[in-house]
């Protein structure tokens, strides 16, 4: 393994710097002590994180949030399964554009996304409903949890299946007992993938909830407009604790790399 | 009637035939195997067999009944894949179980049947391990074990020892014919290595783009191969130009500055001039001292593979193979001229204008 | 190896929930959303649901327009170059490091995406602040700059803010790129008398260059079509494509003006991706397969 020298290491604890310096600030600033934004240097008070509890709309936002997120990705493993399978397995006719169409939300800006959901939801009367909020969500998540059972199911030794249809499983049989076991690490990745990204949306989520579905980050981009305060400092810095958990936990477990890349496991 | 049928099986890819009109009487208990090199449509005809490659045209009779038309986890066939294929995530006794559980046969029996399985192939310590923990040959007999104790009516096994070191893949090939004499299920193997397919079967299928060239016991095929590739194929083989001369006493084969009487077995619808290919088998030469039914050359090369001498020896007719066992006799050195002698019936021979 | 037992509607039956359930939550509101760019509004009679072209021709040519779009474009060249020049060296450097530093460094890099963008930002809204910011007082406090240095409500704050949201999609790219590449050319180049410098630009960028194009071309279309950062640091008076259609749609009110903005951004950025990808597959086909 190639050493890098003096200059490169430089360069890259400036960029390591600038990367955690915003996420860094954010929960120092939370510890301080005073009614305003301030950096606390000599004293550290827990006062703005207790103060969360007198804010029941950002628990409420949070557990919105959570719900949202677990249904949300639940409900796009359920239709990202079958079709991932058959997108995998099957060489058919219209596979590259059925593939095209499935991954399509990445491409498209989730502002748009946001503006034809909300236009859609107010004609069909689903606007401001949890359920229209659900279902713009799986569509955003899908392609994450998609691309990361795609590649399970590609990197699969197929003779299994025919060992399996050999001795006389049926195709449900084959896929309950054989093909599910094997792939569910790239399952339960994507679908903790999709519950992230469910989880952050924002931008999309601002035009279609509404103030009985508001999610959190929403609630705090909202507040954030009005006025930055200590307060919206210390629900970050307990987000961003929560989500250095899951992250340490699925780098354990998958590698974050090959999360994030949609590539899978090898 | 024979217990498994093909006729006229043939797989067609768009323009490519992977098999042509193969056709295949197998009988009850027989060791078959299908021999080829890559390509040949060995590895097809078994797909086609085990129901995973849809047949273009022909069809298959198992038992009387046709085959074709059942569904692959219906036909009850014992399947070892070259992969092995094992349950990654079940132990070695849960791979053998899964069979019998489609089955649906009742826990007790089933246990004691995987028991039984497992023990035929000495991995009874193992019931317990995972396949990633186990070694490639303890893989291949769990492999075994489960393609055999659903008491399959066929045995399907394709190139299962390819992927086991040399020393190792002779060990099983015993121990696979053992296995096979013990529980007398028919079986098809299909293999490119002609030694392999000359060890365990009771018969051999050549195979050679997509159609069958011979089909015959080992001994048989080899001494007496229907083709050259057939020739070329099994074991190594010595090709030489030769013709038909006429001498006072009788017809005779002339090659090089040799020549030989035509055997018996010989066809006698040839005229003098008939140009030959001519072939023997390198074990078959020896080195003599007369100018009698022998050719002259000069010794390139002698190499020691363990139990027999391998000669490359240059004559008039191109250089040709000679293998002398080691059994201590006096041989030729590099660059000795000799005089190669071989008897006149361990010669095949073919006019030249026929097909090859 | 396909089983050509099962009826080739199998494939079919396997996609249709998902494919029935994209034609009807994507395509229709898509469609619905073009729709509603030709319709009418009014602050009396609210949208008129008839064909006009009105609203497309206030927004192409309108200067207001030109200026918001001008200004996203430009914001998003920026950020592109920014994420180029930081993300690809480091994805290189990553790629040295010894391997329990560089799965520490990963983490640390392409953990930040995980997060919400909303609590980065906001970390940047902290560093930004004109007296109250961090950097300024640092600065300030070392003496090298007299009065606080703007970077709230400016083009500026906006770059550098999205260029750290940004960048580790960069990296990543890279990063993906430079895995395939096989350490052995290095050493082959070395052995044939390359110096590091050369091996770096004549060995090991031109393998990395697909991954910073397609890096390059992520990050620009997320650049061009950010919502929350710029709406937090370029604050009300600084729009860009997706604060105006959020403007005119949740403010204004004006959702046929708000449709015709998203479309076209939608349009523009569909064009430029495909566009970009076609071309770096027709010139770089081989590294690709």
């Amino acid at each position: 393994m190639r050493r890098n020298g003096a200059l490169a290491l430089a360069f890259h604890t400036a960029f390591v710097i600038f990367m955690l310096a915003p996420i860094a600030i954010v929960c120092w600033v939370a510890f301080t002590p005073t009614g305003f934004l301030s950096i606390p240097v000599d004293e550290f008070s827990l006062r703005w994180f207790k103060a969360i509890g007198r804010y029941p709309e950002f628990i409420d936002a949070f557990w919105n949030s959570v719900g949202l997120a677990l249904t949300s990705s639940v409900l796009a493993l359920a239709f990202s399964v079958p079709a991932a399978l058959a997108l995998a397995r099957y060489q058919f006719r219209g596979r590259e554009a059925l593939t095209a169409l499935f991954l399509s939300p990445l491409m498209i800006p989730h502002v748009v996304l946001g503006i034809a959901f909300l236009r859609f939801f107010t004609q069909i009367g689903l606007s401001g409903s949890f359920t229209g909020l659900v279902v713009s969500h799986i569509i955003v998540v899908l392609p994450f949890a998609m691309r990361l059972v795609m590649a399970a199911t590609a990197g699969m030794d197929r003779s299994v299946e025919h060992a399996a249809i050999s001795l006389g499983a049926s195709d449900w049989t084959v896929f309950r007992r054989v093909t599910l076991p094997l792939i569910l690490p790239g399952v339960l990745s994507g679908g903790v993938l999709a519950f992230i990204q469910s989880f952050d949306e924002v931008t999309m989520t601002v035009f279609v909830a509404a103030p009985g579905t508001m999610t959190l980050p929403v609630r705090m981009f909202l507040y954030i407009q009005d006025n930055i305060d200590p307060l919206v400092t210390s629900i970050s810095a307990c987000v961003i604790a929560i989500t250095a958990v899951f992250l340490w936990a699925i780098d354990r477990l998958y590698g974050l790399d090959r999360l994030l890349s949609g590539h899978g496991r090898d | 009637m024979s217990f498994l049928v093909l006729e006229g099986l043939t797989k067609r890819f768009g323009e490519l035939t992977a098999v042509d009109d193969l056709h295949l009487k197998v009988e009850q208990g027989e060791f078959i195997s299908l021999l080829g090199p890559s390509g040949c449509g060995k590895t097809t005809t078994l797909q086609m067999i085990a129901g995973f490659v849809q047949a273009t045209s022909g069809r298959v009779t198992l038992e009387g009944r046709d085959l074709l038309s059942v569904k692959p986890a219906q036909r009850g066939l014992g399947i070892v894949f070259q992969s092995y294929a094992l349950f990654p995530h079940m132990t070695a006794a849960q791979n053998v179980s899964f069979g019998l559980e489609m089955q649906k046969v009742p826990k007790v029996e089933r246990e004691q049947r995987v028991a039984e399985a497992l023990a035929l192939v000495g991995l009874s310590a193992l019931a317990d391990r995972y396949p990633r923990r186990m070694s490639g040959g303890q893989q291949q007999r769990v492999a075994l074990a489960r393609a055999l104790v659903i008491r399959p009516r066929i045995l399907l096994l394709d190139e299962p020892l390819s992927n086991l070191d040399a020393k190792l893949r002779e060990e099983m090939q015993i121990e696979l014919r053992q296995i096979q004499r013990t529980v007398g299920t028919t079986t098809l193997l299909v293999t490119h290595d002609q030694s392999e397919a000359m060890t365990l079967s009771d018969r051999i299928v050549v195979m050679n783009g997509g159609r069958v060239e011979q089909v015959a016991r080992p001994h048989e095929a080899y001494e007496h191969p229907a083709s050259p590739f057939v020739a070329s194929f099994l074991g190594k083989t010595n090709v030489m130009a030769g013709r038909l001369t006429q001498i006072a006493d009788g017809p005779r084969v002339a090659v090089g500055d040799g020549h030989w009487p035509l055997a018996q077995t010989s066809p006698n619808r040839w005229s003098e001039g008939q140009s030959l290919h001519v072939t023997v088998r390198p074990e078959k030469i020896s080195f003599v001292s007369g100018p009698v039914c022998s050719l002259g050359g000069e010794v390139r090369s002698r190499i020691f593979q363990g139990n027999h001498w391998l000669f490359q020896v240059d004559t008039a007719c191109g250089p040709m193979t000679v293998i002398r066992q080691n059994d201590g006799s006096a041989l030729p050195l590099e660059g000795d001229r000799v005089r190669l002698g071989w008897p006149a019936q361990d010669m095949q021979l073919r006019a030249e204008s026929s097909a090859s | 190896m396909n089983r050509q037992q099962s009826t080739a509607l199998t494939p079919w039956l396997l996609a249709g929930p998902a494919l029935l359930l994209f034609l009807g939550v994507v395509l229709v509101p898509l469609i619905m959303t073009g729709m509603l760019s030709f319709h009418d509004f009014s602050t009396s009679k609210g949208i008129q649901p008839v064909f006009l072209l009105k609203n497309w021709e206030e927004v192409l040519t309108d200067s207001y327009f030109h200026e918001m779009f001008a200004r996203t474009l430009r914001v998003a060249l920026w950020v592109t170059l920014a994420c180029l020049v930081l993300g690809a060296p480091e994805a290189y450097v990553l790629s040295r490091m010894s391997p329990q530093w560089r799965g520490v460094f990963l983490l640390v890099i392409l953990g930040p995406l995980l997060i919400s963008v909303v609590a980065r930002t906001l970390g940047w809204a902290l560093l930004f602040g004109g007296q109250t910011g961090l950097i300024n007082k640092a600065l300030m406090g070392a003496g090298l700059i007299q009065s606080p240095i703007p970077f709230m409500f400016t083009e500026t704050g906006v770059v550098i803010a999205l260029t750290h949201v940004l960048v580790p999609f960069m990296v990543l790219s890279v990063w993906t790129a430079l895995q395939r590449v096989d350490l052995a050319t290095e050493n082959a180049a070395q052995s044939l008398g390359a110096s590091a410098f050369t091996t770096l630009r004549r060995v090991v960028l031109p393998q990395a260059l697909p991954g910073m194009l397609s890096g390059a071309i992520i990050v620009f279309a997320l650049a061009a079509s950010a919502f929350a950062t710029p709406a937090i640091i370029g604050g009300r008076r600084l729009k860009v494509a997706s604060t105006l259609a959020y403007d005119e749609f949740l403010n204004t009110l004006n959702w046929p003006l708000g449709a015709a903005v998203a479309v076209l951004l939608l349009l523009g950025l569909t064009a430029t991706i495909v566009g970009s990808n076609r071309l770096v597959e027709r010139r770089w086909a081989q590294v690709f397969q």
